[in-house]
């Protein structure tokens, strides 16, 4: 386990790793140079061990049982919720419903907030650099209400134009819903700027922070935001978990997706009332595990610190971005400067087709993503088809960046 | 696996200097493929004459080497061919590829280059991408009965 350390001490990244088993995995015979966090994360010995516990010994449904078993695995499964919610600093533990990941929060809060409170000729406004996920649910309630979608500007480092954005707002803009941090370009946006804006206009927004949750420290009170959708898996968490935050008020008044077990209050043969938050919108039996497995990912990255998880991406990700534009021939998106963005790093080496270049860094052992990243609209603006995109977290190193600098260059040379 | 299973040189070559590159003018079947796993897109020029053989075949579009090269090689694998000898050089390959079937060597031609994509997976879908476009394209036109077929994002 990690000592926790000072943020003026720094991480020790060398402890931080041999947390990680599959770090020490060799991949095509060369050690594994993971650099494919915004896609998913690693999971630490503590998390792996939290799903093992709960399933060897005290596997059991939770807020059913009267015995021993069930009534440890509820308390371990709203102990979760409760860390979950301190991390990000709800106000209330029930503000943190569990979902399958960010796509199932969103898609919570298009039909659940979304077909009660927008009709026809009204407005939300997104930005071009959203993940599909925080896209087509819009465009899905858009076609269920006779709705319309309108774009925020911005250009295409993902520096959304503040000025426009707050022109945009009419007495027809009922919800504004954009990235806090895109997985493209790695641009950080001003969440709490979009947000006072919004709220000038009594306008609520959701916040896609898939992206953001796992790598800054977020504060959803100093935010402001009205919902926040976050994956655990990309968060060293399990896959299969993750978080809708609303606030209450909000979630009070949506109406659940799924109709089931744990969300009635009495069911009788033709209608049926709901219980109350956040029971209502978490029908069925839900990921026991994974939100035990969430839990002990956040106690993870607390117990070595959000600032210092920040601070070690901040300083990797200068050194890769001045490593890399140096390499003759490579073209990087996003942000130049390592201020305004986080560890996601697109790039284009010489004309050789990212696929191309994923091949040959995982001959390498260097995993990276290819692709168009779930952002096809964004791929549009940039004029490419395709990227590849190296991500960091808080367990890569320098001499890792230094790898994939090779790699790069490895398969320039091998194309030309 | 190694590198050189995947970019053969037979691969590289088609990759660097395609073949049979650019729109078809008198084209009577344009087809568009997309994978939408990875966005690659390829579109489709053939000519089918009245007696049924494919004249002319061409492509464009982006993609990585394995994908773009795979095309090059397919205009050349069925330039020439009565539709019956196109269609058993598609379940040639599509066979080779997707079931590890072995392939009619001298039908294939330099398709048997891509045996090696097999050894990666994810790199499969790359190399049928153009054969399973003008499979549906020479369904299409079949169904057409001889009218010009021009079909969008069909996706393979």
């Amino acid at each position: 386990m990690v000592v926790p350390t000072s943020a003026a001490a720094g991480l020790d990244a060398a402890a931080v790793r041999a947390d990680f088993p599959v770090l020490a995995e060799q991949v095509h015979e060369r050690p594994l140079v993971y650099l494919d966090n915004a896609a998913t994360s690693q999971k630490p010995r503590a998390v792996i061990d939290a799903l093992r516990t709960y399933y060897e010994t005290y596997n059991a449904n939770i807020h059913r049982g009267l015995h021993a078993l069930s009534e440890r695995a509820t308390a371990e499964y709203e102990d979760a919720r409760a860390r979950v919610a301190r991390f990000i600093n709800a106000a209330h533990p029930h503000e943190v419903i569990f979902t399958r990941g960010t796509t199932e929060a969103i898609n919570l809060v298009a039909r659940g907030w979304g077909d009660e409170n927008v009709g026809e000729g009204d407005e939300i406004l997104l930005t071009e650099m959203e993940h599909h996920s925080n896209l087509v649910p819009w465009q899905m309630l858009a076609q269920r209400t006779g709705a319309s979608l309108r774009y925020i500007p911005m250009d295409v480092e993902g520096r959304i134009d503040l000025e426009a954005y707050a022109r945009m707002f009419g007495p027809r803009t009922r919800l504004v819903a954009v990235t806090h941090m895109s997985n493209v370009l790695g641009t950080i946006t001003p969440a709490a700027s979009l947000i006072k804006i919004a709220h000038q206009h009594d306008v609520p927004v959701l916040l896609d922070a898939a992206q953001s949750i796992p790598h800054l420290p977020v504060d959803v009170q100093a935010l402001g935001a009205d919902f926040v959708a976050f994956s655990g898996h990309k968060m060293l968490g399990p896959t299969g978990i993750g978080v809708l935050y609303g606030r209450e008020a909000l979630l009070d008044a949506m109406e659940p997706l799924f109709g089931g077990g744990s969300m009635i209050r009495v069911v009788e043969l033709h209608q049926s009332t709901w219980t109350a938050l956040p029971y209502k919108l978490e029908g069925g039996t839900p990921n026991i595990a994974g939100a035990i497995g969430l839990g002990a990912a956040v106690d993870y990255l607390q117990t070595v610190g959000m600032p210092e998880v920040t601070a070690h991406e901040h300083e990797l990700t200068e050194y890769a971005l001045n490593l890399l534009s140096d390499l003759d021939g490579v073209r990087l998106f996003g942000p130049k400067d390592a201020r305004d963005r986080g560890g996601v790093i697109s790039f284009y080496v010489g004309d050789v087709h990212p696929h191309d270049v994923g091949t040959l860094l995982d001959a390498d052992g260097i995993a990276v993503r290819a692709g168009h990243h779930c952002a096809q609209p964004l791929m549009r603006k940039l004029g490419v088809a395709a990227t590849a995109r190296a991500s960091l977290y808080l367990y890569n190193t320098a001499a890792e960046v230094d790898c994939l600098a090779d790699g790069i260059a490895r398969a320039k040379a091998f194309f030309e | 696996m190694t590198l050189e299973d995947l970019y053969r040189e037979v691969i590289m070559d088609h990759y660097r200097r395609p073949r049979n590159r650019g729109a078809l003018d008198d084209a009577n079947v344009v087809m568009e493929g997309v994978n939408p796993l990875c966005g690659d897109e390829i579109k489709l020029w053939l000519s089918i004459d009245a007696a049924g053989v494919i004249t002319g075949a061409s492509f464009d579009g982006h993609g990585c080497s394995i994908s773009q090269s795979s095309a090059s090689i397919m205009t050349e694998a069925v330039i020439g061919k009565p539709l019956a000898d196109a269609h058993a050089v598609i379940a040639d390959f599509r066979g080779m590829m997707l079931e590890g079937d072995a392939p009619d060597e001298l039908r294939l031609g330099d398709g048997v280059a891509l045996e090696g994509v097999r050894k990666f997976p994810v790199r499969i879908k790359c190399a049928v991408l153009s054969w399973n476009t003008l499979k549906l394209g020479l369904d299409e036109h079949a169904a057409a009965g001889g009218q010009r077929v021009e079909l969008q994002h069909s996706e393979s």
